[in-house]
């Protein structure tokens, strides 16, 4: 995850509370997403970032989990999500995201 | 139809690892940072030497040595089965090593931003004077170098930044101005560079397209960098300096920018001016890009994967009016991202391939191949980039379904036959579509491809001015044959037959 993002995932989270933020990654490979979950749950793995060492430990989701599909807007998921849900593995994004979830998480939806 | 033809095209790649191992910008902040950084001791160990380079099948499709097809057939990965004969020169273009990019780099530098160590330079110029392309007008340019001691009080002393061959410094380039951030050494480098791999491409074009220099028109620069200075950032005009070096003596230009889909939109640009017929010879040229070398070489290193993002990436392409026999770019059909348009993937993909194509009356199918975002996927998948080609072809295949012209479960079918596998440097402008232009344009003159379509995208946040997405793309195909003149036979035959039509009528 480049440095502004995790700034801002940091910044949103000081704001609102670890409690009333969550994370929804829309990565393409499964590795991405799970690097992306561990950086805003256990912190920056490559502790380059502002996140390094920082457990925010943040609810974190790939859009293609089922939990959010069910949430979202049917009209806008087949507007904005129906031709990528076709291209990527909806299964491995999410396994990936929610193992870091699992383990390194504070809270979840 | 309006369209412009695309005469030649020149690929050309410069071997850069030590300039990637000191100022590529991975490199150059962890060396600010941690000066005695495991990760630069580890990448400095694992460079892959210039041999290598010419071995590896990605590059040998870039500079046209192997077609995409060929790449294809081939083993992978393709950095564990090297091409047997190592190859620096293909029909597009080369692979030039460090040592003699470094002697171009004084022969494009025309303020004396370039010292070169006596030794060093008497070193490469043989080399240089052997090069097939480097004529009198540009030999003349290199020096005769410069005693060490004085290099070393440069760098020590006045910000120059030392260039390196083989660990030992050969060399340095100055800094244009005493306090201007736009003219410091390291700025100054990255556009002498981008200008000297430019200029190599765009002499191969010449020869690939069998015209002198002076035939050149126009150039326009679509590179990475920004030419200027404190009044001026990116003023340019870095087109016109590299026409200048390559002897161009008729032509002007302009630089065009918009992030890694400015080679698509410069070749619309372009194309454009050529069809409207108010330039004729059109040369459209990118260096490389100097931050992007060992960009994602954490990751290599970590992952014990050869760490090879240490080339320049360079391309020039000369469009010409349609004459009827040379491949031609449509601009009746082309794709542009909107304001409005959004900046998810698919919609994106829906303006820049679903919009042409129902403007030109096609349909998927219709287009033998796609070459979007070409990044080699060797490069990219250890990063956690995933495969960039591959992922952008089933994009356009999920569209074709959505549209109604395909099945789901043929997905792969229809990545395996309208897509290209990924040979493109990550020099983010370069692997936007245009390196399979020239196999593109090749196999259309062959008669064994109708139809393709070339698709830029740009990041636009990173400069902070805007959130949307960006991006553009045409379509390349046959050209139509030139209707013939008509004659004043055909006019009277036409006369005599209405004439014999009325006299039966006013008869009957």
């Amino acid at each position: 995850m480049d440095l502004q993002n995790q700034q801002r995932v940091k910044d949103a989270t000081e704001q609102y509370g670890a409690e009333n933020t969550v994370v929804v990654l829309g990565a393409s490979d499964a590795e991405g997403a799970g690097i992306y979950a561990e950086t805003v749950t256990a912190g920056d793995p490559t502790f380059a970032g502002p996140l390094a060492g920082v457990s925010l430990g943040l609810p974190v989701y790939h859009i293609l989990d089922p939990l959010l599909k069910a949430e979202a807007d049917p009209a806008a998921w087949e507007e904005q999500i129906s031709m990528m849900e076709m291209v990527m593995d909806g299964d491995a994004l999410a396994a990936s995201v929610a193992e870091m979830r699992e383990k390194h998480g504070k809270n979840v939806l | 139809m309006v369209t412009a033809a695309i005469k030649a095209t020149a690929y050309c790649l410069n071997y850069a690892s030590e300039l990637g191992l000191h100022y590529g910008t991975t490199t150059y902040q962890e060396r600010k940072a941690h000066p005695e950084s495991p990760f630069l001791a580890s990448l400095a160990g694992a460079v892959r030497p210039f041999d290598a380079i010419c071995q590896y099948a990605p590059h040998l499709a870039y500079i046209g040595a192997i077609d995409t097809n060929a790449l294809e057939a081939l083993p992978r990965p393709h950095l564990d089965n090297p091409v047997a004969q190592a190859q620096r020169f293909g029909e597009f273009g080369e692979i030039m090593p460090e040592d003699e990019f470094l002697g171009l780099l004084d022969i494009c530098d025309v303020f004396d931003l370039v010292w070169l160590e006596k030794g060093f330079a008497a070193s490469v110029r043989p080399a240089l004077e052997s090069h097939p392309l480097l004529g009198p007008e540009q030999l003349k340019r290199l020096g005769q170098g410069r005693e060490a001691t004085a290099i070393t009080e440069e760098v020590n002393q006045r910000h120059a930044l030392p260039l390196y061959y083989h660990g030992a410094v050969v060399g340095c380039c100055r800094p244009g101005h005493d306090v201007d951030e736009n003219l410091s050494a390291h700025v100054l480098l990255e556009n002498l560079a981008s200008k000297a791999g430019a200029v190599l491409a765009l002499l191969h074009l010449i020869k690939n397209a069998g015209m002198k220099p002076d035939d050149i028109d126009f150039v326009v620069d679509c590179s990475e960098e920004a030419v200027g200075d404190i009044n001026q950032r990116g003023g340019g005009n870095m087109a016109k300096a590299i026409a200048e070096i390559a002897g161009c003596g008729n032509a002007s230009g302009f630089d065009l920018r918009a992030f890694c889909a400015a080679p698509v939109a410069a070749i619309i640009t372009s194309a454009s001016m050529v069809a409207c017929g108010a330039r004729k010879n059109v040369a459209v040229v990118s260096g490389g890009s100097i931050p992007k070398l060992y960009m994602n070489a954490r990751e290599h290193v970590k992952k014990n994967v050869p760490p090879m993002e240490n080339v320049l990436g360079c391309f020039a392409l000369l469009l010409t009016p349609d004459d009827g026999t040379l491949p031609v770019i449509r601009l009746d059909a082309l794709g542009k991202h909107t304001v409005a348009a959004g900046a998810s993937p698919q919609a994106v993909t829906t303006a820049l391939v679903w919009e042409p194509l129902q403007a030109a009356g096609l349909k998927f199918a219709d287009v033998d191949k796609y070459a979007p975002e070409l990044h080699d996927p060797e490069v990219t998948v250890p990063a956690g980039a995933g495969n960039v080609p591959e992922a952008n072809f089933k994009m356009i295949a999920a569209l074709a379904v959505m549209k109604g012209q395909g099945e789901k479960a043929a997905i792969p079918d229809f990545v395996r036959q309208h897509g290209v596998p990924g040979f493109a440097p990550t020099q983010g402008h370069i692997p936007s579509g245009v390196p399979f232009l020239g196999h593109a344009a090749k196999a259309i003159s062959n008669g064994t491809m109708q139809r393709a379509m070339i698709i830029g995208k740009g990041s636009l946040f990173l400069g902070r001015l805007t959130n949307l997405a960006d991006g553009a793309s045409f379509m390349v195909e046959a050209p139509k044959p030139a209707q013939g003149s008509v004659s004043r036979q055909d006019v009277e035959a036409v006369i005599l037959e209405v004439l014999g039509d009325l006299a039966s009528r006013l008869k009957g």
